[in-house]
């Protein structure tokens, strides 16, 4: 989230697209409800379906799966022609008046620097012109053509709204009345939030559908303000502070990338990441990245990494692919190229896609380590459970460790929710039989591979005994001394330039404006750093105290970045320093400094005149239109096809799909034909589960306690399925046997001219735990990700549906 | 506790009593539903069987995201679902809580033949006492709402109890507390009317002309309050009685056949009085026994599909 769950109660316009908030985050929905009844809010839903949120909403619309793109852009394209932007927000915040190079071009669904062989980009074009300056040249009286605004409304001229009708399925009045009530904010005192999650990340093309909605965001000024932002609702308590500290293949503590193999050394490394500002007086944040890295280096490897041996930044893995994610890794242990899986706190037989192909996978291991507090489908993959988990027990030959570990509840620790608050948590029961922490297994596995490396040497040991292990408890160690070292500490007297105030080696660290690239200091993951100061541990505070009844209220908890609530706040003032809307300011310019409720996304002395613009992450300043090369498929979102979908692309037949998304071969010839499987399916969750832990909790099984799908009462009655009655439902990957609901909240669009119905897949069941057994809605859909992210495509896929009896059980 | 409970009863099935007014400083309390914010997240079943203690069985999956399928006796309230097309032809998804009223004018109470099975106390909650609970079933007649449910275990009638537990020490119901949304609000009785008639207004301006108080008359009111959008129409809330009525035949022992039998009972009291101290003590609960079980025959066999 931009901004928090409280700040939604700020919003004049609140839109739930690409997520289903009121199932999915009953909690933080009070929010919303809240808005609507104080602040006189309207709620707005587009939905594939009719929603628990959207039977609180004052309008819903209808939309295809995997079609959010087209919609979007139709909002856009709404918007440019009614002047329906906040004109001075966009000239001084946004890079609209920015000229981008002449050899970027799009034609038939295609940027330009494609290469068919590779699937990928030259991205080269996709950037400003720059000057002789060295800086991006720009026009803001918007008269040259090659303007990023320019060029904006010529790429979405073509999403009409009878285009977006066409492809989307929704109705035009109802495009049309949706357009109006987002175009309302574009007032300088007025706010729409988009929330969403999922069914916005789970498309090949979803980081496109968020970045799109972004855009849509900045034209109305609606980025940093109160009430406004981009709120991601994130799908599990902790799943923001996984991603805070880089359990990704390619990610390292702190939104840093790991080397590629191309970047053989330091300097070439930080060559590409120190971003010089790309106009005059920009503060681009990245400039202090060394000091970042450096800090990391030093939480990880402590005296070993020295200015000598730049760091040790040898000893980091060195990435030969982009991503080695899920669906590359069931790929490799397909193919004999992975033998072992260490599965801590994850479930993938359930979470990942195509069932059939993870348990093959699962099969061909050497040996399978899970680390749970459930028993987990995935650590029963080799027993047969009948139809919903036939397996061979006999024919398999992995060694599965079951491992049980404590839950949050039996635990210390630190949960970083939806609005970055890293939130402390105390243990409330003692764990039960031998299950132990996540902390003392990965210790201990740490402590015996260190060990044999020690005594055998191996290929490459230094990365490993060169590991700082200085804890308290060094086989359990304290999440207190962990959080800390996330935190940072001096590592030597440091003296302030500016104050000339000294802190003391060893103390602890007040914020990330302290660290240093001459190995004084470490952080572990910088952007905690301020999270465990000397004053104690901030994360534990719970002062509830909110000055304006804003929703901020500073002392409860803390968020990362350095305390701040509203991420972008400096554009929540004009250039001069002034709240655009007075009622509801953030911060502002006092003639000295920034005040206000927030920390200042921004230097805090910084005069408004000196003109650094308000995204100071960007080397440009501004909020991008143009997202220049940082996705893989283009700079603006376009229009692409699931990769099963019912039509072709209307506005492209050539380039139906993500050009740039990555296919293996098995997984396309698992991909089904509309022929065959006619139907659009989309999966998601219910109130009622979590995911696939709840099954094992009596009440929740009650409330919810069999598998099923929900279909539209004109697709049921032409295909015979009564309510309630047992259906199959079939992709080219598998089939689901399981009951139906009939249900009007499911009705058939018209995309180009022909009735698409779709159908809803709720994934909760699997064949643990205390629910009725299920088949999990994850075998039927395909193995295919988002292109830059590989979130796998479980929103939109085809499936075929025939009315049939019980299964055998 | 319950002693103490007894101190505020105002009413008593089957009885005729002098409600005891030592503690007169109780006001009226209701629970207001707020359908018109209500998500449906069954986060008020889950806290009620939390709070309660009650594990009905897990069941199937039968057509609706309605789980279990019906109250019962370890189902006191349950999220009801209901999907309607209005005439502008646009969907709404109608969610409603169902679970007992706390009618001001009880048919249960009125119906129940057990002394004291069924009271009703001053702040308007209607409770049942398990212990004279004779599993009659007459409540399940009673009731205009069809709330209670005999359990086949016990042979007794269960239903929502506002949490009189909770509320005789000062806190909300169970499934107040849990509504994520505030759609579950308790309070005073003229409280939660005043904050009902803001709740109206806006929705009056979002285009629901019908909103409502549903606070029926035709039971004196209830404990139990819901917002609704469409107040001229309660039935299309999973048919929530439009004009709830307790039924007639209720209604003629209580007003015609009561008197008579009032006299009766003071003629058998006085019968009994001389037979107690003629011949001594005998089981009067006997033909009550026989009723019950002839009742609950016919109520499960209603139920069974």
């Amino acid at each position: 989230m931009t901004n928090t769950w409280q700040d939604i109660k700020n919003a004049n316009v609140v839109i739930v697209m690409g997520g289903n908030a009121a199932e999915a985050h009953p909690c933080g929905f009070k929010w919303v409800i809240e808005a609507k009844i104080e602040n006189g809010a309207k709620l707005v839903v587009v939905d594939p379906r009719f929603t628990r949120t959207a039977s609180v909403a004052d309008y819903y619309a209808p939309i295809r799966p995997g079609t959010d793109i087209a919609f979007l852009s139709g909002v856009i394209r709404y918007l440019l022609e009614k002047d329906a932007i906040q004109h001075e927000y966009v000239r001084a915040y946004t890079n609209a008046s920015l000229i981008v190079k002449d050899d970027f071009t799009f034609k038939d669904g295609l940027f330009s620097g494609y290469n068919e062989d590779t699937h990928s980009y030259d991205k080269s074009s996709w950037d400003y012109e720059l000057g002789n300056d060295g800086f991006a040249t720009f026009d803001d009286t918007w008269q040259n053509p090659r303007c990023v605004i320019n060029l904006l409304k010529d790429h979405v001229s073509r999403y009409t709204p009878q285009m977006v009708s066409r492809i989307c399925g929704t109705p035009q009045d109802k495009f049309l009345h949706v357009c109006e009530l987002i175009a309302s904010t574009s007032a300088p005192d007025k706010a729409m939030t988009s929330l969403f999650a999922l069914g916005w990340t789970q498309h090949s093309v979803g980081a496109q559908n968020i970045r799109n909605m972004a855009m849509i965001q900045l034209l109305l000024g609606n980025i940093g303000v109160a009430g406004g932002g981009m709120n991601a609702l994130r799908g599990h308590s902790n799943i923001q502070g996984l991603t805070d500290v880089g359990l990704l293949s390619n990610q390292m503590p702190g939104y840093m990338n790991l080397p590629t193999d191309k970047e053989t050394d330091f300097d070439i490394y930080m060559s590409t990441r120190q971003f010089k500002p790309l106009r005059p007086g920009q503060i681009s944040y990245y400039q202090n990245t060394r000091k970042l890295f450096v800090s990391l280096m030093k939480a990880l490897y402590g005296d070993a990494a020295t200015q000598e041996n730049n760091w040790a930044f040898d000893w980091l893995p060195k990435l030969d692919i982009p991503l080695y994610d899920i669906i590359k890794a069931f790929e490799m242990m397909n193919n004999d190229q992975m033998t072992g899986y260490i599965c801590q706190g994850f479930n993938p037989l359930q979470a990942f896609p195509d069932r059939g192909k993870i348990r093959r996978g699962l099969s061909k291991l050497k040996f399978l380590v899970t680390m749970d507090p459930l028993d987990t489908e995935t650590s029963r993959f080799w027993q047969d459970f009948g139809p919903q988990n036939p397996a061979n027990s006999a024919q398999i030959q992995t060694e599965v460790f079951q491992l049980p570990t404590t839950c949050f509840a039996e635990e210390n620790g630190s949960l970083v929710n939806s609005a970055r608050w890293l939130q402390w948590h105390w243990k409330a029961a003692d764990a039960p039989g031998i299950a132990m922490s996540d902390i003392w297994i990965m210790s201990g596995i740490f402590h015996r591979v260190r060990e044999l490396y020690r005594k055998e040497g191996g290929v490459f040991p230094d990365p490993i005994l060169n590991l700082t292990w200085k804890y308290t408890d060094p086989i359990s160690p304290d999440p207190e001394d962990l959080a800390k070292e996330m935190n940072g500490r001096a590592l030597a007297d440091l003296t302030d330039a500016a104050s000339g105030g000294v802190t003391k080696a060893g103390t602890l660290l007040d914020g990330f404006a302290q660290l240093r690239d001459d190995g004084t200091t470490s952080s572990g993951c910088w952007i905690f750093s301020g999270s465990f100061t000397e004053k104690g541990n901030q994360m534990a505070r719970r002062d509830a105290t909110d000055p304006r009844e804003q929703g901020i209220a500073p002392n409860w908890a803390w968020a990362w970045p350095a305390n701040r609530r509203i991420l972008y706040n400096r554009a929540s003032a004009d250039p001069s320093g002034k709240p655009w809307n007075p009622a509801k300011p953030v911060i502002s310019w006092n003639g000295t400094r920034w005040v206000g409720i927030d920390v200042p996304d921004y230097t805090p002395t910084l005069n408004p005149s000196a003109g650094a613009s308000p995204f100071i992450m960007n080397d440009e300043g501004l909020g991008r239109l143009f997202a220049r090369k940082l996705m893989v498929e283009g700079p603006f979102p376009e229009h692409y096809e699931p990769l099963e979908s019912p039509v072709e692309n209307v506005l492209h037949p050539k380039v139906p799909n993500n050009p740039v998304a990555r296919v293996f071969a098995d997984d396309r010839a698992a991909f089904g034909s509309p022929k065959n499987f006619p139907y659009v399916a989309t999966t998601y969750r219910l109130t009622e589960h979590f995911h696939f832990w709840t099954k094992h909790a009596l009440i929740n099984a009650i409330l919810q306690p069999e598998e099923f799908v929900e279909v539209g009462e004109v697709l049921a009655k032409e295909k015979g399925i009564k309510q309630g009655g047992w259906v199959k439902v079939s992709s080219k990957r598998g089939e689901v046997i399981c009951k139906a609901y009939v249900t009007k909240r499911i009705t058939p669009l018209t995309v180009d001219g022909k009735p698409t119905h779709v159908i809803g897949v709720p994934l909760h069941w699997g064949f643990t735990g205390q629910a009725r057994k299920g088949y999990g809605a994850n075998t039927l859909t395909p193995s295919v990700g988002d292109a830059n992210t590989q979130t796998p495509e479980f929103k939109a896929f085809l499936v075929n549906i025939e009315k049939t009896t019980a299964p055998a059980t | 506790m319950s002693d103490l409970q007894s101190q505020d009863y105002v009413r008593r099935s089957a009885s005729t009593m002098t409600p005891p007014m030592a503690r007169s400083h109780e006001d009226q309390v209701a629970k207001l539903i707020d359908v018109t914010r209500c998500i449906g997240c069954k986060a008020c079943q889950s806290a009620c069987m939390e709070w309660n203690d009650l594990r009905p069985e897990i069941g199937h999956f039968e057509g609706s995201y309605e789980n279990p399928m019906d109250l019962g006796p370890s189902v006191w309230t349950l999220m009801k679902f209901a999907e309607y097309e209005n005439e502008q032809g646009n969907l709404e998804w109608l969610i409603r809580k169902d679970g007992c009223m706390h009618c001001e004018d009880p048919g249960c109470l009125k119906a129940c033949p057990a002394p004291g099975a069924i009271v009703q106390y001053a702040n308007g909650i209607v409770d049942f006492i398990s212990d004279k609970c004779i599993g009659c079933g007459y409540c399940v007649k009673g009731c205009p709402f069809d709330i209670p449910r005999i359990s086949k275990k016990d042979h007794k009638s269960y239903k929502c109890t506002l949490c009189s537990d909770r509320v005789s020490v000062g806190l909300e119901p169970a499934c107040v507390k849990a509504c994520p949304t505030g759609a579950i609000m308790f309070g005073t009785k003229t409280d939660m009317k005043d904050w009902a008639q803001e709740r109206i207004v806006d929705l009056k301006s979002r285009g629901f002309e019908k909103a409502g108080l549903y606070d029926p008359p035709e039971v004196g009111g209830t404990h139990v309050m819901y917002v609704l959008h469409h107040a001229d129409k309660p039935s299309l809330y999973s048919g929530l009685p439009d004009k709830p009525h307790i039924s007639a035949v209720v209604e003629a022992w209580k007003g015609f056949i009561k008197p008579l039998a009032l006299f009766g009972i003071a003629a058998a009291a006085l019968a009994g009085f001389f037979h107690a101290i003629t011949i001594g003590p005998n089981e009067v609960t006997e033909a009550d026994e026989i009723e019950g079980a002839r009742v609950l025959r016919e109520s499960e066999s209603e139920k069974s599909p």
